[in-house]
Order: structure tokens, then sequence, then C-alpha cells
């Protein structure tokens, strides 16, 4: 039955969802990357993705427009990521904790507006993959590839932006900056906390951006807590790819590889536990973990909190 | 003189009092919540109260759902009292639950109060272990303990959902279709005794004691003294000769310790089996999570922790009425506690401001009293003056 897995077929089946998988991953990612790169750590995406999945497929359920629904979630993400903003920088509050309390926020609120609004698991019919003329007909790459929906391209895009935007802007040398060294960027005239709320706030739009993904993408359902661990592990990415946007896809990739690897061995009914094949990411998040601290060095101001004057 | 201790007085009183504030400012923001999806809030607090204190075997109740959150209250106490951050008290719930099950499962015929004892201790190692391995990778590899803890809590989960529906499984649940992942009951033998004619089991007992051990551990021993120092200055403490890896390790294994105690507990003094639905706080009912919002409501302090979790175990119990009374998913509660946890660490600034000008103020006074040393008849006066 192992055997059934190195068709032509699965094997391009299995690339295929593992590429569009990452896609949540890499939405709420490069968003903690930004907001990590400036010194903020924000712990509440997990809680962010499920409050964006949630207004994502509320909004396409009942207007029936998904580009409303999308909207929506990031509206909803950058409202969640003022939130923390206001609460790590100018309320100073210890991010760790505070990221936990916006878990339990999104957890809570998403679950509760799910069961008083809609009541029942109902579906919708989310984004379609796009037809891209020549590039979707090449064999296999084009079906790997090339047969994906929009939310899936604008995530690659994503990072190439998030790469361009972090090393050759000066918005970017800011950023970066503002993470390393407060006070030298602070006495060279750059405004902390404006550059931090800006970081902070787009995670936090990435991150609804990235519930949306999931709602009215790739699962096309809203169900609680259906994110299960997914925002935290995409900021345990960021660590993984060393606050880089190209080494946090390759993360991403891994990682989505991995779940789309356990999906077909559902689907393929392989005799291995489901249970231990689910458990698979979060024993390699540790393993990441523990690989990549030993040569990467995180922003020096991560976590610590900037005030004038110091 | 009289005033500045007033003041003084005024200023402490008010740091006690913050998470009281915070927690008033997020019953604000939910009654606000409750007035959007339609519900009259005066109505649902009303229900709660009464859902959680409107009788004996309501109060009982509490008290039992206030048990796991103070014994992961009281691990937080310590792991966060040493700076380290737990956010795995639910995955040591799980496996300190599954030691101490499989122990009661395998050996059924033997003494009770043998058992429950053992239990108890192998519940309280297996958290330990799960609480361990997060703190030997924080401080051997610098593994973040918060992503790390998050990860342990998945895996755990896992490992519940398989060891229950497949080896550890109820051999009546097996032959069913539905296949409700549980074990079978332990032996009657192995309750937890009853303390009074309800739900109330000891526990509850248990977990009041062990806040003032934690309390005697954490302030009059040299271990938690040396997890103190470790968590507020990593460098004075190693100039000072305390191994900080260790303490590290130790404030994490201890806190999950505490944690797989309360899996012990809930198994033996509530459900008498394990039991889940599948999802990831089937079991917990996100008492690892819950135990931190009470340990931070409690200001990381051991007996602060007893009210607090009483609080939060009242909060558990009356959503259950909120639902049934006035239709509001007891999903409201996990919110609040959400915001209770935003509000208590937000507001430590105002702490830490007075704190900063207590100390200016103190040096400043001493200054002036080296120049001019005040009578003794007057420090006398202003101890009668005080009390």
């Amino acid at each position: 039955m192992i055997g059934n897995l190195f068709t032509e077929a699965v094997l391009v089946g299995i690339l295929a969802s593992g590429i569009r998988l990452a896609t949540p991953y890499l939405y709420a990612a490069i968003g903690e990357t930004f907001s990590q790169r400036s010194g903020v750590l924000n712990l509440g995406v997990e809680g962010q993705m499920l409050i964006g999945a949630f207004a994502a497929f509320f909004v396409s359920f009942t207007t029936g427009s998904l580009w409303l629904g999308l909207l929506a979630a990031i509206i909803s993400g950058l409202l969640m990521g003022l939130a923390m903003a206001f609460v790590s920088i100018n309320l100073q509050a210890e991010q760790g904790i505070s990221g936990i309390g916006f878990y339990l926020f999104g957890l809570g609120l998403s679950d509760l507006l799910f069961q008083k609004m809609l009541g029942t698991v109902e579906t919708v019919s989310g984004f379609r993959p796009i037809y891209i003329p020549y590039l979707s007909d090449i064999p296999i790459i084009g079906d790997i590839f090339f047969n994906q929906n929009i939310l899936v391209y604008g995530a690659y895009l994503l990072v190439v932006a998030a790469w361009f935007v972090l090393n050759k802007t000066t918005i970017g040398l800011k950023i970066k900056a503002v993470g390393e060294s407060p006070e030298a960027a602070d006495s060279l005239g750059v405004s902390v906390a404006r550059v931090r709320y800006f970081t902070v706030i787009l995670g936090g739009g990435l991150s609804g951006l990235a519930g949306a993904s999931l709602s009215i993408a790739l699962l096309n359902v809203f169900q609680q807590n259906m994110t299960s661990g997914l925002g935290f592990i995409a900021v345990a990415l960021v660590y993984f790819g060393g606050w880089r946007p190209f080494a946090v896809m390759g993360g991403a990739l891994l990682f989505s590889m991995v779940n789309s690897l356990q999906l077909w061995v559902q689907v393929l009914n392989i005799p291995i536990p489901s249970d231990f094949a689910v458990m698979m990411p979060y024993v390699l998040t540790i393993i990441a973990l523990v690989i990549t601290v030993q040569r990467v060095r995180p922003p020096s101001a991560l976590t610590k909190p900037f005030e004038r004057g110091h | 003189m009289n005033r500045k201790r007033q003041s003084e007085v005024v200023s402490k009183l008010m740091d006690a009092l913050l998470p009281v504030f915070a927690v008033l400012a997020a019953l604000a923001i939910g009654a606000v919540m409750l007035i959007i999806l339609g519900a009259n809030p005066i109505e649902a607090f009303g229900a709660l109260l009464e859902g959680a204190f409107g009788s004996a075997n309501a109060l009982a109740d509490t008290v039992v759902k206030a048990t796991p959150l103070l014994l992961i209250g009281l691990g937080i106490c310590i792991s966060f009292r040493g700076n380290v951050i737990n956010i795995g008290g639910e995955g040591q719930m799980i496996i300190g639950a599954l030691m101490a099950t499989a122990l009661g499962l395998a050996f059924p015929e033997w003494p009770g109060l043998l058992m429950i004892t053992l239990a108890m201790v192998v519940g309280f190692l297996g958290g330990a272990v799960w609480g361990g391995i997060p703190g030997a990778l924080k401080a051997y590899f610098g593994v973040n303990e918060i992503l790390s803890t998050i990860m342990m809590n998945a895996i755990a989960v896992q490992l519940m959902n398989f060891l229950l529906a497949g080896p550890m499984i109820d051999p009546v649940q097996a032959g069913k279709a539905s296949k409700i992942p549980q074990t079978a009951r332990l032996s009657n033998a192995f309750d937890l005794p009853r303390l009074i004619p309800t739900r109330l089991h000891l526990g509850a007992l248990i977990a009041v004691i062990l806040a003032v051990v934690v309390y005697i551990l954490l302030w009059r021993t040299t271990l938690g003294y040396r997890i103190r120092a470790v968590g507020q200055n990593q460098d004075a403490s190693r100039y000072a000769g305390i191994d900080v890896k260790r303490q590290v390790v130790l404030a994490l294994l201890l806190s999950g310790a505490f944690a797989g105690l309360a899996g012990a507990i809930q198994v033996f003094g509530v459900n008498h089996r394990m039991i889940t639905d599948g999802s990831a706080t089937g079991f917990t009912g996100s008492a690892g999570f819950n135990g931190i919002v009470a340990a931070l409501f409690g200001q990381l302090h051991p007996l602060g922790t007893i009210p607090a979790s009483f609080l939060f175990g009242a909060l558990l119990v009356g959503a259950n009425k909120l639902q049934r009374v006035v239709q509001v998913p007891s999903a409201v509660i996990t919110a609040l506690n959400g915001l209770v946890v935003i509000f208590v660490v937000s507001s430590e600034i105002w702490r830490r401001r007075r704190e900063t000008k207590r100390r200016t103020e103190a040096t400043f006074e001493m200054e002036i009293e080296e120049l001019h040393p005040p009578p003794a008849q007057d420090l006398t006066a202003n101890e009668e003056g005080v009390s």
C-alpha cells in the first residue's frame, strides 16, 4: 500500500496540495516577520486568523461575494493588529502573555459569533483555480504550480514583495533599525512607535487574510478553532526562517508538504494511525526550532518595549 | 511624613486593585458584546451568578471547576516568577492524567488509599516530564519555551486521541460503532473521597494545601529564592553563582508537575475515567489556559491564586446556566478570559510607574534624612498615627 504513494498522479497531487496548503502559513508568517523585525512578538496571530476566517466566511456566505469576505477578513485583522499594537507599544505589556490573551479572545469571539450568527457548519463555494494560458498546460509543472486559486498566487507574490520591502526600501531599513537598535533609530529621527504600529497592524491584516485563505479558499467552511495551532506554527516558522522572507517560505513549504503527505497517507489508507500523522508538524516544529536557534540571532530588540528618554 | 505614608498605602492598594479593575473592564466589554448579540447583560450576569452560587450543588461545582485552575495556576506562579512562560498546561495536564489513569487501570485490585497516593505522584511526574522537556530545550538549546510548550500541547492531544480511541479504549466502547474515546471506569475504591454530599472532592483541599506549600517554596526556601532571582535578573544571578540553566529547567518542570497533578485529580476526583470529545480541549476544558488567567489575576501569588481560581471557576460554571437561560454560548467566557489577560498585563504599566516613583521618592527622602535626622519622638508619633 505504501507503493501507492509513488505513482505519478499521487506525487503530483501531494506537491500541488503542498503548494496550496502553504498559503495560510505564508500570509501569517510573512506578517509576523514584519512585526518581529521591528521588535514586536505578536503571539496573537492564531486569534487574528480565527477572527479573519470567520469574517471572511460569514460575509461571503451572506453576501455571496468572496471579495467582500476577503475585505472583511483584512479589516478585522487590521483592527486586531491595532489593538495588539496599542497594548504592546503604548502600554508596554509583556508580549508573550498579551498575545495569549489575544489568542483566547479570538478563539472565544469567533466561536461565539459562529454559534450565534450561523449555528451550523455551512459551506461556501470558495475561490476557484485560475487557468493561466500556456503555463497551466505544461505537463506536471502546470498541475503542481499553475492550477491554483488567486490567494495561493498572492501568497507567493507577497514573499517577493516582503523581501523587496525589507531589503530594498527605506521603510524596510527603518523597520530593521527599529528592531535592532530602537535608541539609535530614535536619535536619527525615526519614530519607533510609528514604525511598530505599521508592522503590527500590517501583520494583523495579513493574519486576517491567512484566516480567509482557510475559510474561503482551501476548506470553504468555518468551524470553531479551525486553525488548530496553525497560527502558532506560523510564528515558529519566522524563527525557523531566521526572519528572512524566502527562508520563511522554505519553512512554510516544508511544513505544508508534510501536511499534504499526511493527508494523502490517510486518503490512501496507509496503516499509520492518523493521530500520529497529525502530530508530525508539531514534532517537526520543535525539531526545527532546536536546529535553527543554533545559527540565527533574533532581532536585538525583540519583545523589548521602547520608551523615549531612557 | 504621615501624609506620605498614607499616599504610599493608597499606592500599594491601587497596585493590589489593578487586576480587579482589569476584570471590571473586561466585564464591561463583555456586557457590550452581549448587548450586540441581543441579550440583556443584567439578566445574563444574573444567570451567571445563580449558576455559580445559587445552590449548594452549584457552589460545589464551582469549587470542583476551580480545583484544576488553582493547581495549574500554582505551577504558573512558579514558572512566571522564574521568567519562564509556560503555555503548556493543557498538554502537561493530559500527560499527567494519562499516566495516572493507566496506573489505575493496570492495578484495579490495589488498596484505594495506596492507588490514590501513587496516582497523584505519577500524575505529578508525568506533568513534570512534559514540562521538563521544553525546560531543557530552553535552557540548553535556547528554544523559545512559549512556542515549544504550545507544540507539546498539540502533541499531547494527539497522543490522548490515539490512546483513548485505541490501546486504552473502554472495552464496552470498542465493540460499539460510536466508539466514544474514553477508558473504562476506574475501580470505585479509587474515587477521591467526597467532602460533603455534593460533587466536591478531596482534590480541592489538596489544591488549597499545596497553595500554602508553593508559597513556602517560593519565599522560604533556597530553591524558590533562586528561581525568583533568575526571573528578576539572569546576569546578576549568574554572578552570584546560581546555575541559571538548572533553575530554568526546574521552574518549567515544577510548573508542569502541578498541571500533571491537576490531570490526575480530574480523573480520580471527577470523571473516574479519562474521556475526551475529540476536540483539543475535550479533556481539559481549557484549564491549561484558564489556569494562566487565574494566576495572572492572583498577581502570580500562590495565595492570591486561590480566590482568583474560585472566581474563574464560577465564571465557567455560571456559563452553562448562561447558555441555557439567555442562549449565550459559553464561548463568551473564553473571549472574556482573553480580555482579562490582556487587561491585567496591560495594567502592569501603572504599577511599574508607581514603583519607579516610590523608589525615586525613597532615595530623595533618604538623602534629606541624612542631612537633617528627624527627632526620635516624631517617629513614634507616626507609628501610632498609622495604627
